[in-house]
């Protein structure tokens, strides 16, 4: 991880750096922090931007950040690991997303969340090894009003059931 | 942009208006139900009944009713649409022409909107929040027009002061208080933060606010800093919110475009700029001065108080930090006087408070009442009580860092002090009610799992004290523990709450000591015998041929 490259952190930057030169979607992540005039306190800013184009943060994405901003590495893998909606690991094709605020976990949002842990074999974090499902919990998406409520690839989703949980699953599966 | 502008827009807008308006519910709740599929129709249905030119269908904010979801409100006999889907479009239009609609409908002069009082969310559900001119039309920005013509600075805080505004965040800090003390913070530049990180579980009411009236918003952040001498103004918003973000972005580049933010606001020599700050997912950023660290770019923890923000914040300037509710009371207090404001409420709580209700009760969605009013009213007559004829176990307030309120206190009024008596907070205004399927051990664990996930890591009593009080809970619920471990449970909770950094940590025993003074019962149900040592609490132990003994 990038703590540990420090050492290496030449070589390892020259690499990330070339890296970077033959990808359009860096070159829209620097006009991005241009946007913000390179200012250090646009970090997360330019981190949701970056998760946005790449669908997570790989290591040289945040070596590039870090050098673009002049912010120690240490300084940006810090920040991407403090907040929970940076991953660092790649998602798989479809989400599901179990709120698991009080009104939903209330209302049974822990059973659904059993039920497709059961079902595909993972955890809440996780990915499938065909990397078709990643199962995540919300904290709160704010829908209790129409609790329980399950995110199917950033679709809110009202008044959730096991079984309904499941085909949705099995829908996407299937395909 | 001059104020005979704004009543230029307001009096083309309201003489433009069509005699019929449908309104359809547009927050995220009836968005997730299908509520832009009703509108695509409903808009089609008019056409094709050749009624545009009398009908208009608009999109609003949220009506309230969240549980019914999508919701129509159609005039002219002021019906309310329940559950409404995109074929039922071209029935509701007939109703407009004499026919008859087999829709469900609510009665709106039922309880849960009859015994509402609006100052927050009095124009949502009414208003088109994605246009400005509607906004100006119900007399928006005409609190900031007096303020900037006809008050100075202090009198701007001196008329807070005297409204009894007290903060909506939570902890009911005194508003006005909080704008003197930034108002005579030396320094060179200050700066005005809206706290939209509303990370407690079953709380809604900020991003309802922001999805249905996002100008009242800025407005309200634009008196406070000019009554505290402020020229940038940031407003900290969750991602997990991506409507309410950009329908707040829709809301600061309009009022940008009329001179209403950015240089000379009202042709006045006062300047005030809204930026966005995304958030990005951690609960303890609600927290003022890990927001703050938040807003620079930082990991978010928080850092010993004193100095506090008002003093030393943003970038080390003095920076007042409201919450979305409280700013959004702000505009109402200045058209209607102060002395007006004063009047609603109770003694040390003025106004209203606005509450997500959810959880075991029939009728979820919004509520906004006058402080004061009793919680039985707001469960029992607006909420409707259980569903499928539960009884009503507890009701949660305050999040993670509230506590449960049993049913036999539901006669408590809802103001700061009475729910502090009971061990539990006002909180932002999550109201999560618990029927008698509830376990509320599980609850405690629950919440306990929650503060251990998000408990920032930076103070030891927080992030090593959360994690033993989860093992504790857990093995409690595992049926392992003994009246040792609910002991030591006890003493652990007291010395996490004297000796956390943030309100996060002093808080995260709240859920479980409250559960443990008003249902103690179901938490030596679950104890083990203790056969190694003499328990204290021996007669407590249930089953026991020793008890007693």
């Amino acid at each position: 991880m990038v703590a540990t490259l420090a050492h290496q952190k030449q070589g390892r930057l020259r690499a990330a750096l070339e890296h970077a030169s033959g990808d359009k979607r860096f070159k829209i992540l620097e006009v991005h922090m241009k946007k913000h005039m390179f200012r250090q306190d646009a970090l997360i800013e330019v981190l949701h931007k970056a998760q946005e184009l790449f669908g997570y943060l790989e290591d040289d994405l945040l070596l590039f950040v870090a050098f673009k901003l002049k912010l120690p590495p240490s300084r940006v893998y810090g920040v991407a690991t403090f907040y929970h909606f940076f991953t660092l690991k790649p998602q798989g094709t479809h989400t599901c997303v179990v709120c698991m605020g009080t009104a939903c976990y209330v209302k049974g949002a822990d059973k659904i969340l059993a039920a497709v842990e059961e079902d595909i074999k993972i955890k809440p974090g996780e990915t499938t090894p065909d990397n078709g499902v990643s199962l995540l919990t919300a904290r709160c998406i704010g829908a209790c009003g129409i609790a329980p409520a399950v995110v199917y690839d950033g679709k809110v989703t009202p008044r959730q059931t096991p079984p309904a949980a499941l085909e949705q699953i099995r829908n996407w599966r299937a395909k | 942009m001059i104020y005979n502008d704004l009543l230029q827009i307001k009096a083309k807008e309201l003489a433009g208006r069509k005699k019929i308006v449908l309104r359809c519910c547009m927050a995220a709740g009836c968005m997730s139900s299908g509520a832009q599929d009703v509108k695509d129709q409903l808009d089609k249905a008019v056409a094709e009944a050749g009624l545009q030119d009398q009908v208009e269908v608009r999109r609003v904010g949220c009506m309230k009713l969240c549980c019914e979801g999508p919701l129509v409100q159609a005039d002219p006999k002021n019906s309310l649409y329940i559950k409404v889907n995109a074929q039922n479009a071209p029935s509701i239009v007939a109703v407009i022409k004499g026919g008859h609609s087999d829709v469900a409908q609510t009665d709106p002069d039922a309880a849960f909107f009859k015994k509402q009082l609006f100052i927050v969310l009095a124009n949502s559900g009414v208003i088109d929040p994605e246009r400005i001119e509607d906004y100006i039309a119900v007399d928006g920005y005409k609190a900031l027009h007096e303020v900037l013509s006809e008050m100075a600075p202090k009198d701007v805080v001196a008329a807070m002061v005297q409204s009894g505004l007290r903060g909506r965040g939570g902890a009911g800090f005194p508003t006005g208080i909080k704008w003197g003390t930034v108002a005579k913070s030396p320094g060179t530049k200050k700066y005005v933060i809206c706290n939209a990180d509303e990370g407690d579980p079953g709380a809604f009411m900020d991003r309802s606010v922001l999805e249905s009236d996002p100008h009242s918003v800025l407005e309200g952040m634009a008196i406070a800093a000019y009554a505290i001498g402020a020229d940038q103004g940031f407003i900290y918003v969750r991602a997990e919110y991506p409507l309410a973000i950009s329908r707040l972005q829709v809301a600061i580049k309009q009022a940008k475009q009329m001179g209403l933010l950015g240089a000379g606001i009202l042709e006045s020599p006062f300047h005030f700029n809204v930026d966005l700050r995304i958030g990005a997912g951690a609960f303890v950023c609600g927290e003022e001065t890990a927001l703050m660290a938040s807003v620079e770019g930082k990991r978010g923890t928080p850092r010993p108080r004193p100095p506090f923000p008002a003093e030393s914040g943003l970038w080390g300037f003095p920076t007042l930090i409201n919450n979305v509710e409280t700013f959004a009371n702000v505009p109402p207090i200045y058209r209607n006087g102060a002395q007006w404001f004063a009047g609603i409420g109770t003694e040390k709580s003025k106004g209203t408070k606005v509450f997500a209700l959810a959880g075991k009760i029939k009728n979820t969605g919004l509520i906004e009442v006058p402080m004061g009013t009793p919680m039985r009213v707001i469960v029992e007559e607006m909420g409707g009580g259980a569903p499928n004829g539960g009884q009503i176990k507890a009701v949660q307030t305050g999040g993670p860092s509230g506590g449960c309120i049993p049913a036999q206190h539901l006669d408590t009024p809802v103001d700061y002090e009475s729910l502090g008596k009971l061990g539990s907070i006002m909180g932002s205004g999550g109201m999560i009610v618990m029927d008698d399927q509830t376990n509320m051990v599980e609850i405690a664990r629950f919440f306990m799992d929650f503060c251990m996930d998000e408990s920032c890591g930076k103070c030891i009593p927080c992030r090593a004290g959360t994690a033993q009080m989860y093992n504790m809970l857990d093995k409690i619920i595992a049926r392992k523990a003994t009246a040792a471990d609910l002991a030591k449970l006890e003493e652990l909770c007291d010395m996490v709450k004297s000796t956390s950094l943030c309100g996060l940590g002093q808080t995260a025993p709240n859920p479980t000591l409250s559960t443990l003074r008003f249902f103690r019962g179901e938490y030596e149900a679950l104890l083990r015998a203790d056969s190694s040592s003499a328990p204290s609490k021996g007669n407590n132990k249930p089953q026991n041929a020793q008890a007693g003994a």
